[in-house]
């Protein structure tokens, strides 16, 4: 029964995954890109991290997991923001189909 | 040089179909701990698929941008590959690398992303 819900994760994580990647190549901009697959990536990871510590149990391989899973949830927002913030200090243009840029004008108002 | 590119392409489309037919992860898992051993090896094949196509936006990625957001969640990527690899193989220092493999990977991106930025490291 535990072992049928740990698949039931793992498979949701490897789909969640591949969606993401797929975003990756898929979509036209750099912010596009960022915002499909640091979501996508990142649940389907922690899925897959959870499907396994229902297999291995509480032993401390699956504290190991655990840990892991905090670090990844904790981390990986941290790291898009600073991309995407640096990305767009950089002066990479958006997606000419893009409709709003708050940040830019946000960053007139500062100066 | 676009001959060359597919050419690429190709051998490397070709590398994981004959990964994913013969299986040749199998002769590494040889202790058999656990009955769904196989099923979790098929699934490290699929995750492997996925790092590839995180490889094709490394390789064309038009800005710098690109290739940091790819690089970051490839590291995300291989967390998950470890973990399979260790539930896989039954020995848990798997993990481990996984951990050391997170962190290693939100500091490069951190450093990246300053970078980027125009800032130095010392800024």
């Amino acid at each position: 029964m535990i072992d049928a819900l740990a698949l039931v994760f793992i498979a949701a994580g490897l789909a969640f995954d591949v969606l993401g990647c797929l975003g990756m190549v898929r979509l036209p901009d750099v912010y596009n890109r960022l915002q499909a697959s640091t979501k996508c990536v990142t649940l389907g990871t922690c899925s897959i991290l959870f499907g396994c510590f229902l297999m291995t149990g509480f032993s401390a391989g699956g504290f190991k997991l655990l840990l892991c899973i905090a670090f990844i949830l904790l981390v990986s927002p941290v790291a898009a923001h600073a991309i995407s913030r640096g990305a767009h200090r950089a002066g990479i243009p958006l997606w000419k189909g893009s409709v709003v840029d708050m940040y830019a004008k946000d960053r007139e108002g500062e100066a | 040089m676009r001959t060359l590119r597919w050419f690429l392409g190709a051998v490397v489309l070709l590398g994981v179909i004959l990964m994913v037919i013969l299986d040749p992860l199998d002769s590494v898992f040889y202790p058999a701990t656990h009955r769904h051993m196989e099923l979790v090896g098929r699934a490290v094949s699929i995750l492997i698929i996925s790092a590839l196509l995180l490889l094709y936006r490394i390789m064309r990625g038009p800005t710098p941008a690109d290739r940091t957001v790819a690089i970051d969640i490839f590291g995300v990527l291989v967390v998950g590959l470890c973990a399979l690899l260790g539930v896989a193989s039954g020995r848990s220092w798997y993990i481990d690398i996984g951990i050391a493999w997170a962190l290693q990977s939100f500091i490069g991106t951190l450093a990246l992303a300053k970078f980027l930025e125009g800032r130095r490291l010392d800024d």
